[in-house]
């Protein structure tokens, strides 16, 4: 089968075209075959990074399959996933079991699956053919209440997660393309810096958008052109950021001592303030004018006054698509924009930093360890307690409507293993976890207690994963 | 980096004071940002002498438009509250005593501008009604209590800066009271009482006709306001009209039935209306152009295609009269940023000293303008030589240039409006209403080789005479107002067709009189004299519809237009140094005006190639190059999907392609994980 699929895919494609679909029949067989072996591939590739090459024979074999995974469509993928969806689970589990029984299984599931995709794609193909069509494939991405989408997740692609830091040292690591073109495209940017402050001081603000952080831009703008003027750097994009903030940092320029009211006061009372003073100047550089934060219609209101005083000059940043629909026409005419497109290609390492990746290990390392340390200072038997509490949550993790165990049945259990012989003693060894916020206990509608570890259920298997090995 | 924190999101930078006081004149700014530009600081300077010219002008014009509708507007007020005081016991003022009298004002969909129009009618209120102007906006009000909360501290405002600083205490103890109607109208007696021995005030002097002065309430945007809080107010401030004097103005954007849409009977019976019509914006945008462009006031002129760009913004996105004078100001500030030689668009004597004093690189700049060496190949090979060489001669050739460039637009403008007349009430309007229509399309092009134009002349042909001598009568006064020595000729021939036509009014009434008294011979002859006295008649006439006298006389005024047309009404770009006075930009304006982050987004996403000239991302529609930036190639394979999309499918699809070039397994790893922090910004968008 791969040997079938390595054959097939040997024209040789160096950029993976858009509209296969367009093709005949056979390069559609193609991806399926390879998509095939892509999974499986992966799934080898998992191993390995897992069991950190143990073997040596699945080398070979990834060597003779990562042709046609190179050249593999990446549209069919999604294609395929579709009507994947019901075999999806078994073939997840299946990949587990050795080669032989893949392979047939494979082929077995091609003819199962080429099927319902030829069955839907009659009507698919007719479509993409006519690209212009573009309303009907707005209205087929729509049509469908049920949005079909392949069920592997990112908990079963067994890749070891990494954490903040490890991530960051790899991707120092990569180098940058295009870097020659990105400088020249930058250096572009720099040479407005004059014409930006000349037009700034005309009474225009500026707004720049594009593709790319522009975060650096604006710090270079910042340290060439602002050094001797009075400016406010907002990054828009920090999680707390809000227009009260903005303006208590305005009016600190001010030197200001007190509070206001309201926000509206404060407002007042700066606007009033730049209007007497016209010898007074500030710049205002904000981040990500259309963050979660800012973006609300007082808060462009508000930063919308701010700007159109004489002696306030703005100059803001967006990345959102829809962005300018924050601002109707008496916002901009507040606003009085100058546009510029500024497109750096530079990544939003900053800006996102406030994020989290679903990838990236984050605060399971945390729970985990607190964990296994809070475990490690007790007692055998109350390890085994807490063990078996984890065992009936994990058991019960498919049951939607799990509230937790029952206290009763819990000592039922407890003594049937022998870690407890009374009532008192449970609960004494619960008082312990619940002051480490291991158990949650809750009295459920027939006034009995239920527990309930409030963790991941991730993490508890890799706790028990870990404790198995320590045993 | 300073800026970044996981603390806070403002950073205040500020240098200290001494450093801080060594601003930097905005000249340098100008001159900076290219360095071999030549006279920028006179640039600038004219930038800025031409731009205070131009805002004067159209502030000038918008008060001038106003004064009707603020002049009508202030005669309402005036004579709305008088009859309160008059204590007359007519049963029609009894009435009038429970209406609040409301001027609804309609003042279009350009709401940017309503607030410059406002709060010239609040100045305008001021100074010749009350003092006690209150102008509330909805976004303030959101329920009663704010709304009289508003209300009372602008009026304690307006108060305060009539009278002294002496108030303020008692306005600081006022603030904490609570605002009712009541405390209003409490307020307002002790005020009046209090202001009436001190009478003599300069700006009450209108004003103290009344012993208490109306306060007049301005609602900038009345729809946007809820319902409850206006219908509260209508009926407790009706409560209080006899001790609170209160006019209303309604600020309408739509229509005036929104008043109606909004009040129910028993609170819109509570006011008296009274409708006011601001001037349409497309009259104002007319009038604007006609100001501040058709004419030779300002040297600054725009190309085609920049006149078309603000002109749509205008009619398709916001009808703003503001917007359209932002983007005249930007193509001012891009004209003589971006043009060296823009120093030579002043006023022409200024203009003709500034070429005395050209410096060599300037001279070499006059010769490289494509219209000047299309000028220079027309020339004998001895003045080529000289214009090439000696920067003397080329100085006082450019000096010509530039006079016949000034004569060439006075003639153009009036050519123009006499077009203008011509055309702007033939069916159909072939070549435009608006004379800004029939400018583009002179400016574009030839007009006369244009389709409409000879349709425009067809439909001329057939003018009736008393239409075609208004016309004339119109295009004779403008050529006699403007005092043009090139166009007095002009002047004179319209005159002289005037009066032929006139004259012709005469002849004919005599023609039909001979053919009346021709008629009456025919009447007793044979059969064979009549068959040949009616062919003869017929030919006659056949021949008369050809060629009457009127007819003729059409036939010359259509040439002659014609002719005027042909000679003034050249494109601009046929003028040697035209660049120096036209913008032509459009570009550059488009995108800092009305630009479009979504599009531009998709072609950094699409094509990289636009942004990054690398020949490696050169690719054919639909491909994606392998090289690509990772978020390109991730955002290629989203497109793909529908409306959700798989992350793991998605991860391991961008792996494929990445791979495909990279042949580096270890790598795939942090390309899938970059991927993964590529994908939450795409989130984002």
């Amino acid at each position: 089968m791969a040997k079938l699929a390595s054959e097939l895919a040997k024209t040789p494609r160096k950029s993976v075209s858009l509209n296969m679909k367009n093709d005949p029949k056979i390069t559609i067989d193609i991806p399926q075959c390879s998509k095939g072996h892509s999974s499986s591939d992966k799934s080898q590739l998992k191993n390995n990074d897992k069991s950190e090459f143990l073997s040596t024979a699945p080398r070979g074999l990834r060597k003779r399959l990562i042709v046609p995974r190179s050249h593999s469509d990446s549209e069919s993928e999604y294609s395929a996933s579709n009507s994947e969806d019901d075999e999806g689970v078994a073939q997840e589990y299946e990949e587990d079991t050795n080669e032989d029984i893949l392979s047939q299984k494979i082929q077995a599931q091609n003819r199962e699956v080429s099927a319902p995709v030829f069955r839907e794609t009659p009507s698919k193909k007719m479509k993409r053919e006519k690209t212009s069509h573009l309303v009907e494939k707005y209205f087929e991405a729509h049509s469908s209440s049920k949005v079909l989408t392949s069920d592997r997740t990112l908990q079963k692609l067994k890749r070891a997660k990494l954490d903040q830091q490890t991530l960051h040292n790899l991707l120092s690591k990569v180098s940058p393309s295009f870097s020659a073109e990105l400088k020249q495209l930058n250096q572009q940017h720099e040479q407005l810096f004059h014409k930006w402050m000349l037009q700034l001081h005309l009474g225009f603000n500026i707004v720049l958008y594009g593709l790319g952080s522009k975060r650096d831009l604006l710090e270079r703008f910042r340290t060439t052109m602002l050094q001797d003027c009075i400016h406010i750097v907002i990054n828009g994009f920090f999680p707390g950021i809000s227009v009260k903030s903005v303006l208590n940092s305005v009016t600190e320029v001010l030197d200001h001592v007190g509070t206001f009211r309201s926000v509206l006061d404060q407002l007042e009372w700066i606007t009033n303030k730049f209007k007497e003073d016209s010898s007074l100047e500030l710049f205002l550089l904000i981040h990500n004018l259309d963050s979660q934060m800012l973006r609300g219609d007082k808060s462009q209101q508000i930063i919308g006054q701010l700007s159109s005083l004489r002696n306030i000059y703005l100059i803001a940043s967006i990345d959102h698509l829809n962005a300018p629909l924050m601002w109707d026409h008496a916002k901009q005419s507040l606003y009085n924009w100058l546009w510029y497109e500024t497109t750096t290609y530079s990544h939003y390492t900053e800006e996102t930093s406030y994020e989290n990746s679903l990838l990236v290990k984050q605060s399971g390392s945390l729970p985990l360890s607190s964990l296994i340390h809070v475990l490690r200072s007790l007692t055998p038997n109350a390890r085994g307690i807490f063990r078996l509490l984890i065992k009936y949550q994990l058991d019960n993790q498919d049951n939607p409507s799990y509230t937790g165990l029952c206290f009763q049945d819990f000592y039922q259990q407890c003594r049937e293993a022998f870690l407890v012989n009374s009532d008192l003693t449970l609960r004494a060894q619960l008082t312990e976890f619940r002051d480490h916020k291991l158990i949650r206990t809750k009295k459920g509608t027939d006034g009995v207690e239920y527990l309930l570890i409030p963790v991941d259920n991730g993490i508890l298997t890799d706790f028990l994963e870990n404790e198995e090995e320590e045993l | 980096m300073a800026t970044s924190s996981v603390s806070k999101g403002c950073f205040v930078f500020k240098p200290n004071f001494k450093k801080r006081k060594i601003s930097v004149p905005i000249e340098d700014y100008f001159n900076k940002g290219k360095n071999a530009s030549e006279d920028s600081k006179l640039r600038f300077e004219t930038y800025q002498l031409i731009w205070q010219q131009m805002k004067s002008e159209t502030e000038r014009l918008q008060e001038e438009l106003n004064k009707n509708l603020f002049d009508s507007l202030v005669e309402f007020l005036q004579t709305s509250h008088s009859g309160l005081w008059k204590n007359s016991k007519d049963w029609s003022c009894e009435i009038k005593l429970r209406e609040i009298p409301t001027a609804a004002l309609v003042l279009g969909v350009n709401v940017t501008d309503h607030d410059l129009t406002l709060r010239s009618l609040t100045e305008v209120l001021q100074n010749n009604v009350t003092p006690y102007v209150v102008s509330l906006q909805a976004k303030d009000c959101p329920d009663m209590k704010h709304f009289l909360q508003k209300l009372v501290s602008q009026l304690m405002d307006c108060k305060v800066d009539v009278q002294s600083k002496e108030k303020e205490s008692v306005q600081v103890i006022q603030k904490n009271v609570h605002y009712s109607m009541d405390s209003l109208s409490a307020w307002y007696m002790s005020v009046t009482q209090k202001t009436d021995p001190k009478m003599p005030r300069k700006k009450r002097t209108s004003s103290s006709q009344w012993q208490s002065p109306p306060v007049v309430l301005i609602l900038k945007d009345m729809e946007s306001f809820t319902t409850k809080v206006l219908q509260d107010f209508i009926i407790i401030s009706s409560q209080h009209l006899h001790e609170f004097p209160l006019i209303l103005i309604f600020g309408i954007a739509t229509s005036p039935v929104v008043i109606h849409r909004l009040l129910p009977h028993a609170v819109s019976s509570l006011l008296c209306i009274e409708l006011f019509q601001s001037l349409s914006c497309k009259e104002h945008l007319t009038t604007v152009l006609d100001k501040l462009l058709l004419t030779t006031q300002f040297p600054f002129k725009l190309s085609e295609k920049v006149l078309q760009i603000l002109t749509n913004i205008f009619l398709y996105h916001d009808f703003s009269i503001q917007n359209f004078i932002k983007g005249l100001q930007l193509s001012l500030l891009e004209h003589f940023y971006s043009q060296p030689l823009s120093v030579l668009c002043c006023n022409l004597p200024e203009a003709k000293r500034r070429i005395r004093f050209l410096s060599a690189n300037q001279c070499e700049n006059i010769r490289r303008l494509p219209s000047f060496r299309r000028y220079v190949e027309k020339q004998s090979s001895e003045k080529q030589v000289a214009l090439l060489t000696s920067d003397k001669f080329l100085k006082e050739e450019t000096q010509s240039l530039l006079e016949n460039l000034h004569v060439y637009h006075k003639n153009y403008f009036l050519v123009l409006r006499c077009l203008h007349q011509f055309t702007s009430s033939l069916p159909k309007y072939p070549l435009g209403r608006q004379i800004r229509e029939l400018y583009c399309m002179c400016l574009e092009k030839n007009i006369w080789d244009s389709e409409e134009y000879a349709s425009v002349l067809q439909l001329l042909r057939l003018l009736a005479k008393d239409e075609l001598m208004a016309m004339l009568q119109n295009c004779f006064k403008l050529f006699q107002s403007s005092s043009g020595k090139e166009l007095g000729n002009t002047a004179k021939k319209i005159e002289e067709f005037l009066a032929q036509f006139q004259s012709l009014d005469a002849e004919t009434k005599e023609e039909e009189d001979t053919s009346q008294s021709q008629s009456k011979g025919l009447q007793k002859t044979d059969l064979y004299h009549l068959q040949k006295s009616l062919l003869e008649m017929k030919e006659l006439r056949s021949t008369s519809k050809r060629q009457t006298k009127f007819e003729v006389l059409r036939e010359q005024v259509v040439s002659f237009v014609d002719s005027l047309v042909r000679e003034y009404l050249l494109p601009p770009d046929t003028q040697p140094l035209h660049e120096t006075l036209y913008f032509s930009s459009a570009h550059t304006l488009r995108q800092h005006l009305n630009a479009a982050p979504r599009i531009a987004l998709h072609t950094a996403l699409n094509n990289p190639y636009y942004y990054l000239k690398n020949e490696a991302l050169r690719s054919e529609e639909g491909c994606i190059p392998n090289v690509a930036p990772d978020i390109c190639i991730a955002y290629k394979l989203h497109l793909e999907c529908s409306r959700l999309i798989n992350l793991v499918d998605w991860s391991e699809a961008f792996a494929t392609v990445v791979t495909a070039a990279e042949k580096m397994d270890a790598n795939s790893v942090t390309s899938e994980e970059r991927n993964e922090i590529i994908h939450l910004q795409c989130s984002v968008y």
